[in-house]
């Protein structure tokens, strides 16, 4: 790999602007727009759920031309911002982009990466609800949806790059972001935080991604947030993206939570919704592109 | 400053015998600043009344400010004569469509194609300026200021709110006040009311205390559960957004194209009569074709 991050970024940037979003989601946002009585809930449940999606309208609500007072970090802020028409039609617009196929010449898995950027997205606004801190649950929700969102963009832009970092991290044993260091030069929290900071979403996300494999302080709540789900997620078999180490608590996050994983998932209660519910839509997604 | 109507006709033109009082056409107001620099918001058909006018003084400087590109605010932009008179300059503003990725100049390239309009874009002999503008940051505008709002409509849509000389106005376009999607009990209700009450707070922030509000008020509040979600206001969500800012006098527009005269003065009436001895009330006034209001 001879390219600096910067260009990469640069690259992967422009072509995420023309990138498919998931089946599911394209599928359901073409059938809830035929009807003129669309309820506004139901479409943003279909765009929060896709992190292609998500991330096309985020980056196009935070450039230069509208000038919010704050970076919007949700689905639900873009519509109260831009309107049900806007959005509707945006979406639309990603929809006719057609759908990221689900086998890939990386041969990375799109449908357990979409269930584990789920899972980790819903887990990661629970675990900032329930033992508080200083960030917004909303925020936490969205740190979980993209901190994988490089994974993807390797595979459909740098598929040959990373197959081999797959097998780098089959053969080697070792984490997936390590192998992709060896075979692409760079690591996907590394290239998803530079898209995010690229395209304006607010800094501390950006950090939270870049950081998710590296020293988490236990001051960062959305950090935090972030790597207790991502554990969570491939502890209870939730999905992975290519990654199945489940990285132990360090000390300080121990004290911060009062306990370990175990221990946090014990006071987070039921979690089988938070599984159904990604299956769901990560599940028909495979099926209507059979 | 002075300010006139010269279309306050909503959706589509509306003349007749049932019209003629209040007039027919849509969207138009011209704004004259105390250096008679000539600020007009929207082109619908009451432009071309207005363009007529203009012609005794040529050449003209105009600064159109386009709300939003919905057709009843820009069919009247190709009627405007003096696009087509050497010497003018015509200076178009407006938002920009994160759909169609363009500014206003989309608005004259979309309508002066060959199947919908006779003459080309390119034989417009004035000199066009288009200038994409953004919530917050204000324009210039000779002697006075224009900064828009981002409200809420079908499509992006801005509210303008022009000063000079410490007098105000402020010009919704078209706008419905924001509401909750959710209904309580579900899990993004608290989220979305807080971010509804901060959208209502930031606009009536952005209208606070202007001489003269000028508002979509299309529909009365017994007809709005059918229409909600299409953008527009009614004439009591237009009262509460001038008592919330401190308007001094509101006059509500957008008339619906059906109304005749009898029963738009019949339903003001009526929303009137339930504000009575509301304190602070502002001066509350229809949106008349040809009334010119000095500041």
């Amino acid at each position: 790999m001879t390219e600096a991050p910067a260009k990469i970024t640069d690259k992967l940037s422009a072509a995420v602007e023309k990138m498919p979003a998931f089946p599911k989601s394209v599928q359901r946002v073409l059938e809830i727009t035929r009807d003129i009585n669309l309820q506004p809930k139901e479409l943003v449940s279909v765009i929060e759920k896709d992190p292609v999606m998500t991330m096309k309208l985020l980056r196009i609500i935070n450039s230069a031309y509208y000038n919010f007072p704050k970076q919007v970090t949700t689905v639900n802020q873009a519509l109260v911002y831009l309107g049900l028409n806007t959005v509707k039609n945006m979406a639309l617009s990603f929809a006719a982009a057609g759908v990221l196929p689900q086998q890939n010449a990386a041969g990375f898995d799109m449908q357990r990466y979409l269930m584990h950027s789920l899972t980790t997205a819903s887990l990661a606004r629970m675990v900032c609800q329930k033992f508080g801190g200083d960030a917004d649950p909303g925020d936490c929700y969205l740190a979980g949806l993209l901190h994988d969102f490089g994974k993807v963009v390797f595979a459909q832009f740098m598929p040959g790059e990373f197959r081999e970092a797959l097998a780098i991290c089959q053969e080697q044993a070792i984490p997936l972001h390590l192998a992709e260091r060896q075979a692409i030069g760079v690591d996907h929290s590394v290239v998803g935080a530079m898209l995010v900071e690229k395209w304006q979403f607010p800094k501390l996300l950006a950090d939270a991604i870049n950081r998710h494999h590296g020293d988490i302080s236990p001051e960062n709540t959305m950090l935090c947030s972030l790597f207790v789900a991502d554990q969570i997620s491939k502890k209870l078999s939730m999905g992975h993206s290519g990654n199945l180490v489940v990285d132990e608590l360090p000390p300080a996050l121990v004290d911060r939570f009062g306990g370990n994983i175990d221990g946090i998932i014990a006071r987070l209660g039921d979690l089988s919704r938070v599984a159904e519910e990604a299956q769901s839509f990560a599940k028909i997604g495979t099926e209507a592109t059979a | 400053m002075k300010v006139k109507f010269w279309g306050v006709r909503g959706s589509i033109p509306s003349p007749g015998p049932k019209t003629m009082r209040y007039g027919g056409n849509t969207t138009c107001i011209e704004v004259r600043t105390d250096g008679n620099d000539l600020i007009v918001l929207d082109g619908g058909t009451g432009i071309f009344p207005l363009a007529q006018t203009l012609l005794k003084e040529l050449p003209v400087t105009a600064h159109i400010f386009n709300t939003h590109s919905h057709w009843d605010h820009i069919h009247g932009l190709p009627f405007f004569i003096p696009i087509f008179i050497p010497g003018n300059n015509i200076h178009l503003y407006g938002a920009f469509d994160p759909i169609s990725g363009a500014g206003p100049e989309r608005i004259m390239s979309i309508q002066m194609q060959y199947s919908y309009f006779p003459v080309r874009e390119a034989e417009m002999q004035s000199r066009i300026h288009y200038q994409t503008v953004m919530p917050g940051e204000m324009v210039s505008v000779g002697t006075a200021t224009v900064t828009p709002t981002l409200l809420n409509h079908p499509v992006i849509n801005l509210g303008y709110r022009i000063e000079c000389n410490g007098k105000s106005v402020f010009f919704t376009g078209d706008h419905e006040p924001h509401y909750n999607i959710y209904v309580p009990g579900d899990d993004g209700y608290a989220e979305y009311q807080a971010l509804v009450e901060e959208q209502w707070q930031s606009i009536v922030e952005s209208i606070r205390g202007v001489d003269i509000l000028i508002a979509d008020s299309a529909y009365t509040r017994q007809e709005y559960p059918a229409k909600k979600g299409w953008g527009h206001g009614t004439f009591d969500s237009s009262i509460q957004l001038a008592l919330a800012a401190g308007a001094k006098t509101l006059y509500c527009t957008h008339h619906e194209p059906t109304r005749s005269d009898d029963d738009l003065e019949r339903v003001f009436a009526e929303a009137l009569a339930r504000y009575d001895g509301t304190a602070g009330l502002p001066a509350i006034r229809l949106a008349r074709e040809g009334d010119e209001i000095e500041i």
